[in-house]
């Protein structure tokens, strides 16, 4: 346990030193702000909680940006280390390879939930500037949003790992986690809106979708967030999806968690038989 | 004396290529072995079998008591690693980067100055490892296969980017360990650096060890002639050569030196001969076979 802490802070430590966490951070505080002073402008006053906005939009910021941030940071963690050669004197130290890969996934959530706590955070806390009031059930949800994205993180943390894993050299871990991103966070929705647009519901009934949606952690992300509380999945556009769908937030939150823990074992017997 | 390494019949394979073959050897405590061979000889994937970062497709290996490729940590402790082009995130300093280690190890953060003390890098620990020269790097190395005294040190290619008063310095560490009783293994080319500080040298070629003994054994064995060098006085050399009844069998190095290959056997006769004409010979200068001319005539005999 000890071992996977040191390695965990050692982490933290390199991502503060190579500007990873000042990147991270400035990057989804300059982009959540911009939303929520320029994102209220347009609806006016709507009778909604101004918070809920910014909740929608940070939602739909993060199913883009935190994917790829985890998968910048991850991808290089086991491949990157063993080009650099810093991996082989690493290994003949007194910790297992599974500790490695515990530590940097420590580490690097650590660096996710820093940045999006205090990028996300900022916004939230100089809503109250502007002169609008957050009421508490607001601020739980806003909560829950910070919560989740930094989940996401993690499943993309992983396959990161999973990735870093298995290929033979940076590049090639560069390219895919690309290819990976694109999929689950362009490809996979577009696909299946063209999927339900020929079908017109005589297949993909609402349980098969739910369970097709489970297979994409950005969009398990996306109904946790945007179909959640009622007046945010109205604001949305979710409320028809949200209304058909089985899926409560524990059952989400579950497929999440599997998610993190699938690509992470899978990384780990990859790492362990990797010979250096 | 007890063995801190034992390999038995070890064979290693990538693919079709065989990087040791039935490879044995014994490594005893308070001992400094010299690696050497060629590059691609197969040094690097030994010293990966031994810390068990690469498992055997047969034979046994032994590492401090237990097998290597389970990783006891306890094992892992008292041993030391030195990786060929040892490397480093260059964001940390020198000092962040041996307090990781020795973390690792369970050392406390005294060790951290001293092993910097130790090594010279004193005053350059608080400096990122990224403004480091190629030696400073390899001294950071060293330092951290210091950690927590081991009892066991692995050094691929230590002294590569070290300059001769480094290396000095570098060889007197490695003495001061082995008189503990630390067994330190050094794999390198630069076999003349090594003469006086290795015990035993062993020398592989394609995965096979092709000799193993100390210094003198392998001279007895390889048998090569010791080269005698003689200073004659100005204009002497002449009647010399012809009183010694040299006749081709040697050379003019210059006016006044000569030098002449010969084996054991005759060595002593020659240097006596030469020694009674001291008007004339004024110096007279044995050189064994060095290591490196060991170490070809090995090679060379393995060709043949």
């Amino acid at each position: 346990m000890k071992s996977i802490l040191i390695i965990a802070l050692k982490e933290v430590q390199e991502g503060l030193r190579n500007r990873w966490v000042v990147a991270a951070t400035a990057l989804l505080a300059t982009l959540a702000l911009t939303l929520t002073f320029l994102g209220s402008a347009p609806t006016g006053n709507v009778g909604v909680e101004p918070l809920d906005i910014v909740i929608v939009s940070l939602s739909s910021l993060t199913i883009f940006l935190v994917p790829l941030i985890a998968l910048l940071i991850s991808h290089d963690a086991l491949v990157g280390e063993v080009e650099r050669g810093t991996m082989l004197l690493l290994l003949s130290y007194p910790l297992t390879r599974w500790q490695i890969l515990l530590g940097k996934f420590i580490g690097h959530i650590a660096i996710l939930a820093f940045a999006t706590t205090i990028g996300y955070g900022l916004a939230a806390a100089s809503l109250p500037l502007t002169g609008t009031s957050v009421n508490l059930g607001s601020l739980t949800a806003f909560a829950a949003m910070i919560g989740s994205s930094v989940v996401l993180g993690g499943v993309f943390v992983a396959i990161g790992y999973l990735i870093s894993a298995l290929s033979a050299n940076r590049g090639s871990a560069a390219g895919v986690a690309i290819g990976v991103w694109l999929f689950f966070v362009l490809l996979f929705d577009m696909a299946l809106l063209g999927v339900l647009v020929v079908d017109q519901g005589r297949v993909i009934t609402a349980s098969v979708l739910d369970a097709v949606l489970l297979f994409n952690p950005a969009d398990v992300y996306r109904l946790l967030n945007l179909a959640g509380s009622g007046s945010v999945s109205m604001l949305a556009g979710m409320s028809g999806l949200a209304d058909s769908s089985v899926l409560t937030a524990p059952a989400l939150l579950a497929a999440l968690a599997v998610w993190i823990l699938l690509p992470l074992a899978f990384a780990g017997l990859a790492f362990s038989r990797r010979e250096l | 004396m007890t063995s801190n390494v034992k390999l038995d019949a070890v064979v290693k394979r990538y693919g079709a290529r065989v990087a040791t073959d039935q490879f044995s050897l014994v490594l005893e405590e308070g001992e400094t072995i010299a690696l050497v061979g060629h590059n691609g000889a197969g040094k690097t994937t030994l010293i990966k079998l031994v810390l068990g970062l690469i498992r055997p497709d047969a034979g046994t290996i032994c590492v401090l008591g237990s097998d290597p490729a389970r990783g006891d940590a306890e094992v892992r402790r008292s041993l030391g690693y030195l990786p060929e082009n040892v490397a480093f995130n260059l964001a940390l300093t020198g000092r962040e980067t041996l307090s990781f280690y020795a973390r690792l190890k369970g050392e406390s953060g005294g060790v951290v100055r001293d092993l910097l003390e130790h090594v010279g890098l004193g005053e350059a620990g608080g400096r990122r490892v990224g403004t480091y020269s190629k030696g400073m790097r390899q001294r950071l190395g060293l330092a951290q296969a210091l950690i927590g005294k081991p009892r066991l040190l692995l050094l691929d290619e230590p002294t590569t980017g070290l300059d001769p008063a480094l290396r000095q310095h570098f060889y007197e560490i490695v003495r001061a360990l082995r008189d503990e009783g630390c067994t330190v293994l050094i794999s390198s080319h630069a076999l003349a650096e090594m003469e006086g500080y290795a015990d035993r040298v062993v020398i592989m070629d394609q995965g096979r060890k092709i000799a193993d003994g100390s210094i003198d054994d392998l001279r007895r064995i390889a048998s090569m002639p010791s080269r005698i060098r003689l200073r004659t006085a100005p204009g002497e050399l002449q009647q010399v050569e012809t009183h010694l009844g040299l006749n081709g069998c040697h050379r003019r190095l210059s006016d006044t030196t000569i030098e002449v290959n010969l084996a054991s056997s005759q060595k002593i006769q020659f240097i006596h001969h030469a020694a009674a004409l001291e008007d004339q010979v004024l110096d007279i200068d044995v050189l064994p076979p060095s290591l490196d001319e060991l170490y070809a005539h090995f090679l060379n005999g393995r060709a043949a």
